[in-house]
């Protein structure tokens, strides 16, 4: 029965192997593709990754930049407020000063109208369109995604077996990834053959479809930076993702220097609890 | 090992002049200091411990979460993230309340299939085990009302479709939704009572998880050998020897908790889910937690009508039909043997079952279209299978290994013959000290 038992499952893996072979095989091709994004997101060396990490501050800075200059036309970023900027490096004054660049809407005052000011520390970036309907109205259809929590919300699934050496490797950066692919993919020709439906845009690294509504956004020399960093689209590129990832997760060096600290408590804690556990049940027989 | 005399003694006038009024500290001193243990537990039976304090810290993260938290689907998303950003270590406390949740259902998996590795549902702790059971139903309950509270799209769209699986229940099904919605679709009055129900449920969690203590004092722990306690060297006393252990367990288990919120917050969730809700926009993959997969593949494996119940009612019934399975383990299992370690036959198959729950989870993630629907019908059948077939043949069929005539006997034989040295770590659970 034992053999029986053995055969049937070794034909159950070789099924369920073949069968999801067959899967990932069935119907894709060049030109129409069925599974997306067509190419994996590249990784990079983002210095916020592993257990150490922290940003570069001087990156964030660039990447704001890139923000304001380029991304702010058409997306939001209503999360982040200017006193946060601090985490930058920024001092109150400088984070004074560039609140203050932005009008805002404030009121009612006194006599009940609304008025505009300048920003204070204490105001969020404010939105490039007054709601989502006019967004959606002026980018074709589709309205740009508010930019506050973009590194959080997309990624790209990892499919096994990677998502298990996720665990090991403390992979956490599928979002930066995500988006400095897609950033940089708007160059790559689609392949022959391929329908790019009008008014959008090729990019092999987009995560449901062969083509978005953005154009490519970046190019060389459009952002010029103060700090010599070379102004390609690939610099530029990788510092508004790292950017979009400290909007997105602005506690990130706080988290990881409380998790060492944490993780050294239990080791020890652990260490010390098993040989007290040793010596309470050294002389019970178990 | 049933309440024997209690040898609680006061040793000071007030101790004296208490327990005459109110024996609350001889109730703990029985219960947690003399309660006899059986001398062989395993690491596998420290998760009770490992879940009570999950559930405590559950409710006291949970709680102060709720002070910052806002229930109207207009606010909600941007309170949780004012949680993540102002609130001072706000992001430690979401974040160890949302793994939180994950490592709940860690522990209790481990737990509940420790139980079924062990036989430790047979005569007399059926009832321990059903109101375990009824545990994890509390707990999937909470669990899934706690993933809508954040309004994000998987919160969202994961309510529409698992409060859409009751209008498949005939004449009443629609109303049933309408109840659990308060409307006709997911909706800020959803979301208000979700909320009420997500605080109100751990606590009659708790008030179960009383009723799951108590049972397991009147009826003892089981322990690997699957053979009653016999004689007061069976046992150690529960401190310092089960709490010390215990204490160690819950320390390893935290460090792994620990790995997890500190560095990789997000691993366990979907990023969609950092999406403000949408009505109007359907994610490419709706899937729930991690820890409902298995179930959620059960219920989209029914892709064929049977007879007059259509395929839809067919994957719910499957659905609720597989934790049912669980109730009713202890009258499906003809075995006169308790513990897998002397069942050759019933080990293999709850391997198998283990890896196929694991196969089912990887199913339930996947979209339910070509050899995915197969393979989670196979999984299916044989989940079905073991609990309906291989449970009560094998009970019948099975030749048991030799039992020893005690424990102390077991430990002895084990001690004797063993590698003498205790490399315990990776040792077998089954001889793991």
């Amino acid at each position: 029965m034992k053999k029986i038992l053995t055969l049937l499952a070794a034909a159950g893996v070789v099924f369920a192997g073949a069968a999801a072979f067959a899967q990932e095989e069935g119907g894709h091709s060049e030109a129409n593709p069925t599974h997306f994004p067509i190419h994996e997101p590249k990784q990079s060396n983002w210095s916020f990754a592993g257990p150490f990490g922290t940003y570069d501050k001087a990156q964030l800075q660039r990447g704001l930049k890139v923000y304001k200059e380029v991304c702010s036309a058409c997306h939001s970023m209503n999360l982040v407020a200017f006193r946060t900027l601090e985490d930058l490096g920024y001092s109150e004054a400088q984070i004074k000063a560039l609140a203050a660049e932005y009008t805002v809407q404030d009121g009612p005052n006194d006599a009940g109208d609304m008025f505009e000011r300048p920003g204070i520390p204490s105001d969020h970036f404010p939105a490039p369109f007054p709601n989502e309907a006019a967004a959606a109205a002026s980018n074709g259809g589709a309205a740009p995604p508010d930019m506050s929590l973009l590194a959080k919300a997309r990624g790209v699934e990892r499919g096994f077996p990677q998502f298990i050496f996720d665990i090991f490797t403390q992979y956490a950066e599928g979002g930066p990834d995500y988006i400095h692919s897609l950033l940089t993919g708007f160059d790559e020709k689609p392949p022959e053959g391929m329908k790019i439906p009008e008014g959008t845009h090729y990019n092999p690294y987009f995560v449901s479809g062969v083509s978005l509504k953005m154009a490519k956004p970046l190019s060389d020399g459009q952002v010029t930076y103060d700090d010599g960093a070379p102004a390609t689209v690939e610099q530029y590129s990788q510092d508004v993702s790292a950017f979009l990832m400290w909007a997105a997760e602005p506690h990130l060096e706080d988290r990881k220097k409380t998790g060492f600290r944490v993780i050294i408590f239990l080791l020890l804690f652990s260490v010390l609890m098993y040989f007290t556990k040793r010596k309470v049940w050294a002389n019970v027989a178990h | 090992m049933s309440e024997g005399h209690s040898t609680y003694t006061p040793k000071t006038g007030v101790g004296r002049w208490f327990d005459a009024r109110l024996p609350l500290p001889r109730l703990v001193y029985d219960s947690f200091i003399a309660y006899p243990v059986p001398r062989n537990l395993n690491y596998a039976w420290t998760f009770g411990g490992i879940l009570s304090i999950m559930l405590v810290a559950q409710i006291l993260t949970g709680i102060v979460l709720a002070m910052h938290y806002t229930s109207d689907t207009n606010l909600a998303f941007n309170s949780v993230e004012k949680i993540m950003r102002d609130v001072n270590d706000g992001w430690m406390l979401r974040y160890l309340h949302s793994n939180g949740a994950s490592f709940f259902f860690i522990a209790v998996y481990v737990h509940i299939f420790r139980g079924l590795y062990y036989g430790s549902y047979k005569a007399p702790r059926e009832l321990l085990w059903i109101l375990g059971c009824i545990i994890y139903l509390l707990m999937m309950a909470t669990g899934f009302m706690g993933y809508v509270l954040p309004w994000g799209q998987m919160s969202f769209w994961g309510a529409t479709v698992i409060t859409g699986f009751f209008t498949a229940i005939p004449l009443v099904g629609d109303w049933i939704q309408q109840l659990l919605l308060g409307g006709f679709a997911v909706d800020n009055p959803t979301l208000n009572r979700f909320f009420a129900l997500h605080y109100l449920l751990p606590f009659m969690i708790a008030g179960v998880v009383v009723l799951h203590i108590w049972a397991l004092h009147v009826v003892g722990q089981s322990n690997p050998t699957g053979i009653e306690v016999k004689s007061k060297t069976d046992t150690v006393a529960f401190t310092p020897y089960a709490t010390i252990k215990d204490a160690l367990g819950m320390i390893v288990f935290l460090l792994f908790f620990a790995y997890f919120v500190f560095y990789m917050p997000n691993y366990l969730g979907h990023p969609d889910n950092y999406t403000i809700a949408n009505p109007l926009k359907t994610p490419a993959h709706i899937v729930p937690e991690w820890y409902f997969l298995p179930f959620y593949a059960i219920l989209r494996a029914i892709t064929f009508n049977i007879g007059p119940i259509n395929s839809k009612l067919g994957g719910v019934l499957a659905m609720f039909g597989a934790i049912a399975m669980l109730f009713i383990v202890p009258w499906l299992d003809t075995s006169k043997v308790r513990s897998a370690v002397y069942r050759p036959w019933y080990k293999l198959f709850f391997w198998l079952f283990a890896a196929n729950c694991i196969m089912l989870g990887w199913l339930g993630s996947r979209p339910a279209e070509g050899s995915y629907v197969v393979m989670a019908q196979l999984c299916t059948l044989f989940y079905f299978a073991f609990f309906l077939i291989v449970l009560p043949v094998l009970g019948l069929i099975e030749t048991p290994r030799r039992l020893p005539n005690s424990i102390t006997e077991a430990v002895l034989e084990k001690n004797k013959g063993g590698s003498g040295h205790p490399a315990g770590a990776t040792a077998s659970p089954e001889t793991k000290g």
